[in-house]
This record gives C-alpha cells, structure tokens and sequence, in this order.
C-alpha cells in the first residue's frame, strides 16, 4: 500500500499515512486531487478505480471515506477489507466510533493504524491481538503517569 | 467533545482543537492557530524548563496543526527530547512527531538514531516495537545506515517476542525497498523463510511480505519457499472456519495470508516437485470449489473476503498458464460474477477476464460471455467499470468476432465519456487494422472513427490509414469514393478534410469519371473546406492542389488562380506562402512531363510496426502489460491473427516518418525542412570508436560472407564503387544484394551530419538478430577521434519484405580520411550474414560555400603556397567532360562555384571552408580539362596539407 487517507464528506482529511517518500507538495497535491475525485462519485458506483498508475480502493463510513492507494498487482477487495478491520478497530477501541472521536484523539487513531498496518503490509490482523497491544500502552501510561499539572 | 476518552487525556489539546472546530472562518482559524504557534514558541523558548507532560502537549499541538495543512518549522528538537523519556505516552508522541515530520535534517537524525538506538537495545518489547515502527514510518536511508545490520538480528533471534519480530519484518521491508543496497543477505535469510512455519500467525502474515520482496529480487536464495508455501496454505484451506479463532474473518480462515501466500507464490514458476505440486491444485481446486458454496454469511465482508482469496487463487492459475481444465473454471466462475449485483465484483471480474484471454487455454471460453460484457458497455452506471469492459472486449477480440466488436466500440463512442474516448479510438483503429479482411471495411471503420471522434483521433490513426489505402490498390477507389462522400457532410472534422485532401491528390483520378465527382466538382469540394482549417491542414491542401494540376490538367487553370490570389501567395504564414509560390511556379514553367515525375504517386511505405500500437502501449503505460502479452500470445498462436496475407499488421510506418517521406518523393526539399525531422528525439548510445574495435583490414575492404552472393571480392568491389559515388550526392542505394538493400540520405550543416539508413529485406524471410555497429578505422586508432557518430540500435528482427530505419548522428571532430565503417550482422534461414561497408561519410561534406572575387582567390592561392599545402593530380577521364555534369559534381562537392575568376573559361574553380569542430580548413580548387587528351588536371591548395591530399585523392576518382 502506497498511503492511506481518511477524509469527511466536505473533503477535510482527517487522517493521512504515507508509506512512501513524497515531498510535502506532492502529498498535499495528491490528497487534494484524489479527494476532489472521490466525492464527485456517486454512492452506488465501484470502489476500486485507476488512478495515475494507482489503484484506488475505497469506501464512505457514515461521513467519513477511507481511501488507499495500492499496486497494480494488489488485491483490490482484501484492501477493501483492510480498510473494514481498520474501522473495526477504531470503533472497539472507541466504543461505537464517530468523526468526532477521530479529530479529537487523532493520536491514538494512528497508534491503532501503526499496530495494525506497518510499511504499507498487515503486520498483525488479529483484532484481539492490535487491541491487547494499545490497551497494554494505554495501561501504561496509566501506571507512569502519576500526578501532574493539567491545564 | 468526544464522550469517550481513554487514557490520559490532554485537556489542553482538546480545548484548542475545539476552538478550531468553532472557527466560522478560514481567517479566524489561522488567526487563532498563529496564536497559538506564538504561545508554544515561548513556552520552548521560555526560561522555565517544560515538564514532559506540557512537552508532549505542545508537541501534540504541533502536530495537530501540522496536519491541518500548515507548515510547522519549529518543535523537532522538544520531539527528540521526548524520545528519550522513559514514560510511554512522552515517547509515543515524540516518536508520532517524528514519524510524521521528518525531514533530513543531518543533526536531528543523529539524535534521532540515538534514542531509536537505546529502545531497540532496552529489550523492553513496547519501546521496541515503537522504535520499530518509527524506522518503518521514515524509511530514510540514514536510517537503513544506521539500522539495516541489526534488525535481521532482531527478527531471527530466538528470543524476541512475537509482536517485536512482526514489527521488525515489516521494518526491514521497509528498508529493503528504500535502500537495498544496504540490506545485505546472510545467514539469516534462512531463517526468515522458515518463519513460514511460525506458530504465530501475526508473525506469518508480518514476515510473508517481506519474503516476497526478497523472493522477487532474489529468487534463487529464497526458492524453498515455494514448498512451505504450499503446505500452510494448503492447511489454511483445509481449515474449518473456526480453527484459525481470531484469524478467521467472517467465517473465512486467515483471508490476508491467503491472499499474501498466493501472491507469494506468483514469483515463480509452477513448482517442480510433483507432490508439492499436486498440493498446490488441489488447494487451488478447493478454493473454486469453496467459491461456489453457498454463503456462511449474509455479510459483505464475507463474500469479500472469499472472493479476495478467488482473485487471487485466479492470478496465480493465470501466471501458471498451465492448466486448461482450471483455467476454464476460472472463466467459467468469473462469467457468474459478470452480471452479478455487486459492482465491485463485476469490475474485478472483467479486469480479471482480460488476463484470461490472453491465454490460448481459456481465449474462447472467455469469447462466450461477448453479449454480456457488450451489454456492460452499454448499460454499466460506472465509467471505470465501461472502461473494463471495452479493455475486455479489445482483448477478446480476434477475426470471429472483430466485425462486431468494433461496431459496438464504435457505437459506444458516440457517447463515451471523454476521459476515455482517445483509448478507444486507439483500440478501434488498432482492431480494424489487424482483423481487417477486406479494407473497404476498414477504411469504412476509421473514417466513421473519424466522424463520430475526429478530435480524439491522433495523426497516427489518420497517418495509418493514408499509409494503408497508398499500400493498397485494391481499395484505393474504394477509399476515394467514400472520402468524396464523407466530405459532403457540411461539418466535417478537420481530419477528415486531411485524409480526403491525401487521398483525392493521389487517387481522385479513380473517381472522376463519374461527373457527379469530376475533377472539378472534386476540387470546389476541397477548397470549400480550406478556409475553416488551420495551417498545417491549409499546407496539405495546397500540395493536393498541385497533385490535382498533374492529375487533371483540366483544372490548371483553376487552380492556378487559386494559388495566385493574395491570400496565398502573400500569405503571412511562411510555410504556406512558399508552398503557394513554390506551386504555382512548377506548374507554369515545369513540363508535363517533369510534372508528372515530380508528382508521381506515392511509393509504397515500408512496412514496420504499427504506430498506433506502439502509442496505445506508451498511453497505457505499465499496465498495457497484458494487451502486450495479448498481441504477442496471439501472432505466436498465428491462427488468430490469419498469418500469410501482406495485411497491414505489419506494414506501418512512423508517422511523421509518413510527412517526410512524401516530400521527399515529391522532390519538394522544402517540405522537408519545415517537418519535424522524424528521428529528432534519436540520440543513440555514443559509439565512438574505441581503438580496438577497428577491424584489422580496416584501409582495405571488406568481410563479406553472404553464401549466394560469391566470392569477397567482387561484392567488396560493389561497394567501394558504392562509396565514392556518394562523394558528390548524398541520398541514394549504397549497397544491393540479392538479400538486402541499404538506401542512405543524409543531410549535413556545418561540421555535423545526420544519416539515414535505410535496411530493406528484399526477401519474404525474417531476418533475425539484426544487429549493426559504426567503427572508425584508421587513424582514428591514434588518441585523436576524428568522427564522432552516434547511432541507435535497430530492431533485432527484420520482417520479409521489410524496410527498417536507423539515424547516424555525426559530428566531424578534426579531418579525416578514412571512412567510418558500418558493420551488419544478421541471420538469414539460420545462416549467419556478415557484412561490412565504407560509409560514405567523406571530408568534404563538411564544406561551407564561400563566394569570393577573383582577386580574393588569387591573393589567397598565393598565400597558401608551401609546397606540402598543394595537392595535384593529373588523370584521365573516366566519365563524360560535359560541362554541365562537372558543374553539378562539383556543387555536389560542397564548395563555391566560382565563375570569371580563372582567365580560362574552360576551367573551374572552386572554393570552401570546411568545418570541424576544433578548427576551419580553408580549400581552393582548380579543374583544368584538356577535352582533346580526354585529360584533367587538379590542383588543391588548402589550409592543411592532410585535407588537400584527401581531397585530391577523393576527386580524382570522381571524373
């Protein structure tokens, strides 16, 4: 997988992870192309498309899309499922996850995607198993963080 | 605010983010993040050393603003103050900042390494995994410096823990594809294909990536991977759906390493092992099978997962290519999918059949679903999915069913979408060509093509068509009758007034017996057109114009009119003012009889790739992969592509190549100048002569060993004829076999040149491993190179009746008196053909003219006055002394002409500078005939006494 997007239906990115080196410019130009042609499609249409020389693969969930780019020889609908597990995770670790919960602890989304999908490969596709891993970081930081100043 | 926050929350965080999320405008945002950008700059620049707590919220922030789309150029320093905290939530962030920001920065990554350093070595499992996964998130090559020995210890080592080894095959892979120079094999690579066999199938489906990286570099190394491959699959297939507990995904087993184990054993050839491989079918047999079960869910995700793995089993029988009775299953299941409900799937399933039909076990079996993808054509919502199904209809296509499949494409491109109506028309022009059995159908085919898409047809679509009808007698009538007729239509595309102007000035004699398209009526047709076309159009037109003028001299005066008034012959467009002037001139002075030379028809071109194909390929880019293997499965299959008959398959032509070509059968010189010269973009591989390669018999000539044509010598004798004729011309045949013919033209400016060489196969066999080489013998062995020529390789195989290309560039470093020599190699019915040829590349074509007066001349003549600076010869005639013939020789020569300068009328004297690179060499010559002797005599003086001797030398031989 070459990078991954997750972006409203008003086109703000929410997310964005790139498994390959681009500039800055490329990203933003990238992400902006791409966005513009995703939502110009209509609900009922194919979610897979060419793009450059990309395969785009993805889907709306409620009013977030999720987006990845792949290689030509990448299995479009295993993706299609990547991206479910993805939201699968999102919403056992958040309890029923909406947009909201994404803006607002952006951090533990990529620390989810992190234990999930590493260099752009399924590293661990057990759901109990990326789960245990980020409740084991969360109780973690729960032991080493004793008292401090919350402002 | 979020209802559910877990861990430690950073309130501080969640105020500002809402905040932003109150903003009513763009203005108000980046006002209240500039605040917040200044409030954090003091905090790091602050007195007040940060606790880690704020550190990490600040850099948080950061970060958050960061990927709002702002540019953040400050906080990478409190990042990497993170990293080394010991508290997991500070080094998370920390790690997270970095991950998303890095930049090369030479200092920072120093530190960075460091701390990624101390956590890989702190075997705390969670400081690992996140050192890891900051390597994989960056991937920069500091970093594969610094990291890429150790990692392949941490993953084969015995003791590290599963999620660690997960994490590091992922980093590695990651490493390998940004620096693989600097991720060395060894021991370990053993040891990584044995964790095929891991227990833990997390670690699997980490490690299966990355040994099909490896695998596809390195094959041989990893070879025994294909073995454990097949049996863990083998036990995945077998599995029931609960075995695999939290790998199961929808009631289908371990879909991901499925999917990633079939992948993995596409890198290689259908396994050698007989039990290994009788495994592999029937893992591959019980997926189809499993396919067609009923479902065990009412889930999407379940038939996505299934069908996931189908694809993918799919793939790896199509890349084996071996087995017919699967190969037919494959087609056979995707066909159900081609109208089933899910878009998705019948996308997949007509990507999928493209590949398919490239095999010759399941072509035909993939030729039955023609209704249903042509309905997809028509009535698919999606445009990516029509796309899909008219890549599937081009492939499917053979002679059966061309006629229909080109009618559907051409109907549908009445409605296409633009974005995709160029490839079509590509597709449409390429089918009609290659299934073509009678042309009128073809020619009927692209000028519909170029009514219903003429903007979306290229020059190369219309360049081929011309090319064909010229090819073609048989359909030249045809072409010009139904031309004629399109041309009637009031709005007609410029293109087809381009190819009807072509053909009408070649052809339109064949229609103009009936009046209702007499000469006449034919041109007022054409000339209604011109006005509403753009100049290169307008420029076409005038030359069928003259075309018209020797076809019908009944039209002369008409068309003289035309080209007299104003707007032509004062046109503000050069290019169309000199044709007009050009035109009108040669049809009033020029007699019928040079007319009718002059504007013969055209030649037949020679036959060569199709252009189109070859843009169709560069259009699809990688992905033309399979429409390549289609084309070329199908000519091997020859039953497909009706073999035997000269269609225009093979008979094409570069098209600008086509422009070109016609000036220069029309004489039309200036034509020539005016085109883009159609091997511009050749600049080939420097060939520079180094001083081994010079045969040993360079001075003399010459190994010839064609079998039929004789003995050495008399060939070798051909050719050194061959070349000094070329001293005073520059285009014509150096070399005729009974094999081969080799036409050269060249043009020269200054001290460069280019040449054209032209290979014609005179027989109807193949000539395959065409190769040829340019070597400069002779003195050039010395450290000085005096030619410099450059050439692009030929294709290797040269089709009987065939005439390929190939461009010389050359550039005259200093003088030079040995020719460069052109060595052709080829195999011919299996015996091996060696040829070598003097090019005629001789000094003299870097002349420049230089007009001079009689007393310039002899104060010159005088200057150069040392003996070695003069060259003479005395010799007999050997050719006719008539004064106009040594004229055009010696303008052919290069130099001046230069009248009442010699007190003798009878003789001539010529001047001229030739140009080389470093330096100018002046010449001065004088051609003394004594008609009575039957005697010349010639002098040269020059510059450099080297350049008057060869000079002298190569005209002695030329009266």
């Amino acid at each position: 997988m070459q990078f991954m997007l997750l972006f409203s239906r008003q086109g703000k990115l929410r997310l964005q992870k790139w498994y390959v080196p681009l500039s800055d410019k490329e990203r933003k130009k990238i992400s902006r192309d791409l966005v513009q042609t995703i939502l110009a499609r209509k609900p009922k249409m194919c979610s897979f498309l060419e793009w450059r020389d990309l395969k785009i693969v993805y889907k709306r969930y409620a009013s977030l899309y999720f987006c990845c780019a792949v290689e030509d020889q990448d299995n479009e609908l295993i993706t299609l499922e990547i991206i479910h597990r993805y939201v699968e995770l999102l919403d056992k670790y958040f309890g029923s996850v909406c947009e909201l919960d994404i803006i607002f602890n952006f951090e533990k989304a990529y620390f989810i995607l992190d234990e999930f999908l590493l260099g752009g490969e399924a590293q661990e596709t057990s759901k109990k198993n990326v789960l245990k891993a980020i409740e084991q970081a969360d109780l973690l930081q729960e032991n080493t963080f004793s008292s401090g100043m919350r402002c | 605010m979020p209802a559910v926050s877990k861990g430690d929350g950073m309130r501080g965080l969640a105020v500002f983010i809402s905040d932003i999320r109150n903003c009513k405008s763009k203005e108000a945002e980046i006002k209240r993040i500039n605040k917040e950008l200044a409030n954090i700059r003091s905090k790091f620049k602050g007195d007040k050393a940060l606790d880690g707590y704020s550190k990490k919220k600040y850099v948080c922030k950061l970060l958050f603003i960061f990927l709002l789309g702002h540019d953040i150029d400050f906080g990478h320093m409190e990042a990497v103050n993170l990293l080394s905290s010991n508290k997991y939530t500070e080094k998370q962030i920390g790690y997270l900042f970095i991950s998303v920001l890095v930049n090369s920065n030479s200092e920072l990554i120093r530190l960075i390494n460091n701390a990624i350093k101390n956590d890989l070595s702190s075997r705390n499992p969670t400081f690992m995994c996140l050192a890891l996964h900051c390597i994989a998130n960056v991937g920069s090559r500091e970093m594969a410096e610094a990291f890429a020995s150790e990692i392949p210890r941490i993953l084969v080592a015995g003791d590290t823990m599963d999620s660690v080894k997960q994490s590091a095959a992922l980093c590695l892979l990651r490493l390998y594809k940004t620096s693989p120079d600097l991720v060395l094999m060894g021991e370990w690579t053993s040891r990584v294909v044995h964790l095929l066999n891991d227990q833990h199938m997390g670690v699997v489906t980490a490690a299966i990536s990355l040994i099909t990286c490896l695998s596809q570099k390195n094959p041989d190394e990893f070879k025994t991977c294909v073995s454990l491959a097949v049996s863990r699959l083998s036990r995945i297939v077998s599995s029931a759906s609960t075995d695999l507990q939290d790998y199961t995904y929808y009631f289908v087993p371990a879909p991901w390493l499925s999917c990633k184990l079939l992948r993995l054993l596409q890198c290689y050839p259908p396994p050698e092992d007989g039990a290994v491989k009788g495994r592999l079918v029937e893992c591959l047999e019980t997926i189809l099978n499993k396919a067609q079960e009923p479902p065990k869910s009412k889930k999407v995700q379940h038939s996505n997962a299934k069908n996931a793995i189908l694809f993918e089993a799919i793939s790896l029988i199509i890349h084996y290519d071996s087995e017919p009775n699967l190969l037919v299953r494959a087609c056979n299941q995707l066909g159900q999918f081609l109208q089933h409900r899910e878009t998705n799937l019948r996308y997949l399933a007509l990507e999928s059949m493209c590949t398919l039909a490239s095999s010759e076990f399941s072509h035909e079996a993939v030729k039955t679903h023609i209704e249903t993808v042509i309905n997809a054509l028509k009535t698919e919502r999606d445009v990516s999915v029509r796309q899909r199904a008219a890549d599937l209809l081009y492939a499917m296509c053979d002679r059966s069913n061309a006629k229909q499949i080109v009618a559907e494409m051409l109907s549908y491109l009445e409605t296409a979408d633009y974005s995709i109506r160029e490839e079509m028309v590509l597709k449409v022009a390429i089918l009609a060509e290659k299934y073509a059995v009678d042309y009128s159908w073809y020619v009927d085919t692209i000028l519909n093509l170029i009514r219903i898409a003429g903007d979306y047809v290229s020059e190369e679509v219309w360049y081929r068509v011309i090319q064909i009808v010229i090819n073609r007698d048989d359909v030249q009538g045809y072409a010009a009758k139904t031309v004629f007729e399109a041309l009637q239509a009031p709005a007609c595309h410029e293109n087809m007034v381009k190819v009807g102007g072509y053909i009408l000035g070649e052809f339109g004699n064949l229609i103009a017996g009936d009046p209702r398209s007499s000469p006449l009526v034919q041109f007022n047709l054409l000339h209604s057109k011109f006005h509403l076309c753009s100049v290169p159009t307008r420029a076409l037109l005038l030359s069928a114009y003259i075309k018209f003028i020797n076809l019908f001299p009944e039209t002369k005066a008409t068309i003289q009119e035309v080209l007299r008034c104003d707007s032509q012959i004062r046109n503000s467009d050069v290019e169309l003012q000199q044709r007009a002037v050009e035109y009108l001139k040669l049809s009033s002075i020029a007699s019928t009889d040079v007319l009718a030379t002059v504007l013969e028809e055209m030649p037949p071109f020679p036959e060569r790739e199709s252009s189109i194909l070859a843009k169709l390929k560069k259009k699809k880019g990688p992905g033309a992969v399979s429409v390549t293997e289609l084309e070329d499965s199908k000519r091997e299959g020859g039953e497909l592509n009706g073999g035997g008959d000269r269609g225009p398959d093979t008979s094409a032509m570069s098209a600008s190549n086509a422009v070109s070509r016609h000036s220069v059968t029309s004489n039309l010189s200036y034509v020539f100048q005016s085109t883009p010269s159609p091997s511009a973009d050749l600049l080939g591989i420097r060939s520079s002569a180094p001083a081994g390669t010079a045969p040993a018999s360079a001075g003399n000539l010459l190994v010839d060993v064609f079998s039929e044509a004789g003995p050495a010598a008399p060939s070798a004798a051909v050719n050194d004829d061959g070349f000094l004729r070329f001293v005073c011309k520059n285009n014509g045949v150096l070399f005729e076999n009974q094999l081969l013919q080799i036409g050269i033209k060249s043009e020269y400016r200054q001290n460069l040149g280019r040449m054209y060489l032209f290979y014609g196969n005179k027989t109807s066999v193949q000539f395959a491993s065409f190769t040829t080489s340019v070597s400069c013998p002779g003195e050039l062995q010395s450290h000085i190179l005096s030619l410099n020529v450059q050439t692009k390789q030929v294709e290797p195989l040269v089709e009987g009746g065939a005439q390929i290309q190939q461009v010389l560039n050359i550039e005259c470093l200093t003088d030079f008196s040995d020719a460069p020599l052109l060595n052709i190699k080829f195999r011919y019915g299996g015996a091996l053909q060696n040829l070598t040829l003097k090019l005629p590349v001789t000094i003299n074509k870097f002349f420049q003219p230089t007009e001079m007066s009689s007393h310039d001349f002899f104060q010159r003549w005088k200057q150069l006055s040392q003996p070695q600076q003069e060259a003479q010869k005395i010799f007999k005639a050997n050719h006719s002394m008539d004064t106009e013939v040594l004229k055009a020789k010696l303008l052919g020569l290069g130099t001046a002409l230069l009248d009442n300068v010699d007190p003798n009328p009878e003789n001539y004297v010529c001047a001229g500078v030739i140009q080389t690179k470093g330096q100018q060499v002046g010449c001065l010559l004088r051609l003394e005939p004594n008609a009575q002797a039957q005697m010349y005599r010639l002098t040269l003086r020059c510059s450099k006494d080297s350049v008057s001797r060869r000079l002298c030398e190569l005209l002695a031989e030329q009266f």
